[in-house]
């Protein structure tokens, strides 16, 4: 009697120390994550400016933003028309690249720590560098083009070619998600290669067959982070275009650069808040549907 | 039958030869395609603007003006942001070592309520965009008077994130259980098993965090331009967004200046480039 009332029990003091553990983040879960989520639905049926005001105005904001922001909209479609683009051609690059690394070529280290650089290096260095090599007559890109005949565009001069730019200079970070098919490519049994080849398989349909469903987790797990990463676009736009205000004809205004503006150059918070919601829906949506249509095509090993 | 005659054999041999030459040869020229853009950089900031403006474009320098980099040096305060970014890396690095091992331990080696819908809700978070929560974020550093110091950029790092506790946690997970049951029943605290034979044992899994933070921290871009007014303040990144303002199209400087940033960077790849590769080994074997 007298044990049982006295403390806790042995797993309930286990218990007590893993909540400790975890205390700080379960803090920043509130703090950081929760609590500003909430704050900002609330935020996005007021006016708030930061200052001032923060009057309930219903749904005000996401009227105005449908229905009479046409900087709205063609913001989402910037937004869009780069995820469509960059997410499956950097998809298909990495996977291309890995598998051509994981034959055993000599000097696969070597050309694994090449491919890898250009990830690493981000921030306005990169973007600087970037617009120096696009320049229409004097820039590298143009020069390469000009030896095989072709005649580059203007780049981030031609709203025609500033999004293409964009995902151009995407392509060249591609070494990062390689790593992860090769990393993931070399975990596939030997034996499976081997008794495909005496099965008569040729390489094409090896690669088919075997190393393309054993990596699919993987290109699942690229996939939707590179979505959601796809949707968070804004340093190149604010960067490489005069002031952050979008490029010529405002064909680099991306989502999340037009809230920034709304937010910290308008501070028209209450709107900006409501478009982030706008973004948190759409990004939820489509992981959502990436979750569901997993099991059609994602191969996991037994079952797990 | 055939398939183990020895002129089968050979035949398969030289064809694999053949295709690995193949792959070599367009491997290598995707590499000094990759590398291209690195070395123009570097060429573009020792030439001068007339060279750079000539039609066509030279590859190797006629002239080589080194006087760009103490000229670049000079026209903004870079020593003053490359101390300033090292503060906040340093700190950023010390803050997330130690809060997301700390974290993370609690998720692999401890038993409690909830601990699955926890870290459930902790893979969830991982997925929501930055830029959803960055104006209340914003909104609350300002009432709190912390615009234009950096506590905003440095304060939420003691408190963990989600890619870097689930990658720590599938670390540990690898230590065997029978070594933390080993030490309770000597009597050792969880504190005392984190500290001494956790940490000590995941030391790779440490550094590629310790890494990944440093490069983050360094070309953090949006914190800084968010939060810091004060020139005193600024780090390289935003440095160098002012500094192209001032010199707008003088390509050399804007190169030397781009270059200096991220030369830190590539010299830290290259001595350290095992940790990157393992983080990417760890992600995906957790992911297969």
């Amino acid at each position: 009697m007298k044990k049982k009332k006295r403390g806790l029990t042995l797993e309930q003091k286990e218990g007590l120390q893993g909540y400790i553990f975890i205390l700080p983040w379960l803090f920043g879960l509130v703090a950081f994550t929760a609590g500003p989520l909430l704050f900002s639905l609330a935020a996005s049926f007021t006016n708030y400016n930061i200052t001032s005001r923060m009057d309930f105005i219903g749904f005000d904001n996401y009227i105005r933003m449908f229905s009479s922001d046409s900087l709205f909209w063609i913001s989402l479609g910037n937004t869009l028309y780069f995820v469509v683009f960059s997410v499956p051609l950097t998809t298909i690059g990495a996977v291309l690249i890995s598998v051509l690394m994981n034959q055993k070529v000599p000097g696969m280290r070597v050309f694994r720590t090449i491919y890898y650089l250009p990830a690493v290096l981000s921030g306005v260095g990169v973007y600087l560098l970037w617009m120096q090599l696009l320049s229409p007559n004097t820039g590298l890109v143009n020069t390469i083009l000009s030896w095989v005949g072709i005649q580059g565009p203007a780049w981030l001069f031609d709203p025609n070619w500033t999004k293409p730019a964009i995902i151009f200079m995407s392509l060249w970070k591609v070494g990062g998600s390689m790593l992860l098919y090769l990393a993931s490519m070399q975990g596939v049994p030997q034996s499976l290669y081997e008794a495909a080849e005496i099965d008569g398989a040729n390489p094409f349909r090896r690669f088919w067959h075997i190393t393309l469903p054993m990596i699919t987790p993987i290109i699942f797990f690229d996939v939707v982070t590179s979505t959601i990463g796809g949707f968070q676009v804004f340093q190149e736009a604010y960067v490489m275009t005069e002031s952050g205000e979008g490029g010529p004809a405002n064909s680099l205004v991306f989502f999340n650069l037009h809230m920034w503006n709304k937010a910290f150059v308008a501070f028209d918070m209450g709107y900006a808040m409501g478009m982030s919601w706008i973004l948190f829906i759409i990004v939820f949506i489509l992981t959502f549907i990436n979750l569901k249509l997993a099991p059609r095509w994602v191969h996991y090993e037994g079952g797990k | 039958m055939s398939i183990w005659n020895k002129s089968y054999y050979e035949s398969v041999k030289v064809k694999k030869r053949m295709s690995n030459t193949i792959i070599f040869i367009v491997l290598l020229a995707g590499s000094v395609l990759l590398l291209s853009p690195i070395w123009w950089m570097f060429a573009t900031s020792v030439k001068d603007m007339q060279e750079i403006m000539a039609f066509p474009p030279t590859f190797w320098p006629n002239d080589w003006y080194w006087i760009n980099y103490p000229e670049t040096l000079k026209a903004a305060p870079f020593i003053r942001y490359t101390f300033n970014t090292l503060f906040l890396t340093m700190i950023a690095v010390f803050a997330n070592t130690l809060a997301n091992s700390f974290i993370a331990y609690g998720f692999a080696k401890i038993r409690f309520k909830g601990r699955e819908v926890f870290f459930a809700i902790l893979l969830a978070t991982m997925m929501l965009p930055a830029f959803v929560t960055m104006i209340p974020h914003y909104v609350m550093f300002a009432k709190l008077g912390w615009l234009n110091t950096y506590l905003p950029l440095i304060i939420p790092q003691f408190f963990g994130g989600a890619f870097f506790i689930f990658l720590l946690r599938q670390f540990f997970r690898t230590i065997p259980n029978e070594l933390t049951e080993a030490a309770k029943i000597d009597g050792a605290s969880h504190f005392y098993i984190w500290a001494r034979i956790i940490l000590p044992l995941s030391k790779p899994a440490i550094a590629t965090v310790a890494i990944f933070t440093f490069n983050g921290a360094w070309n953090d871009f949006i914190g800084p331009l968010l939060y810091l007014n004060d020139e005193s303040l600024y780090t390289l990144q935003i440095g160098l967004q002012v500094f192209r303002g001032q010199v707008s199209t003088q390509w050399n400087y804007l190169m030397a200046g781009s270059l200096m940033v991220l030369l830190p960077v590539i010299i830290l790849f290259f001595i350290f480039q095992r940790y990157f590769i393992e983080g990417m080994n760890l992600t995906a074997g957790s992911k297969g």
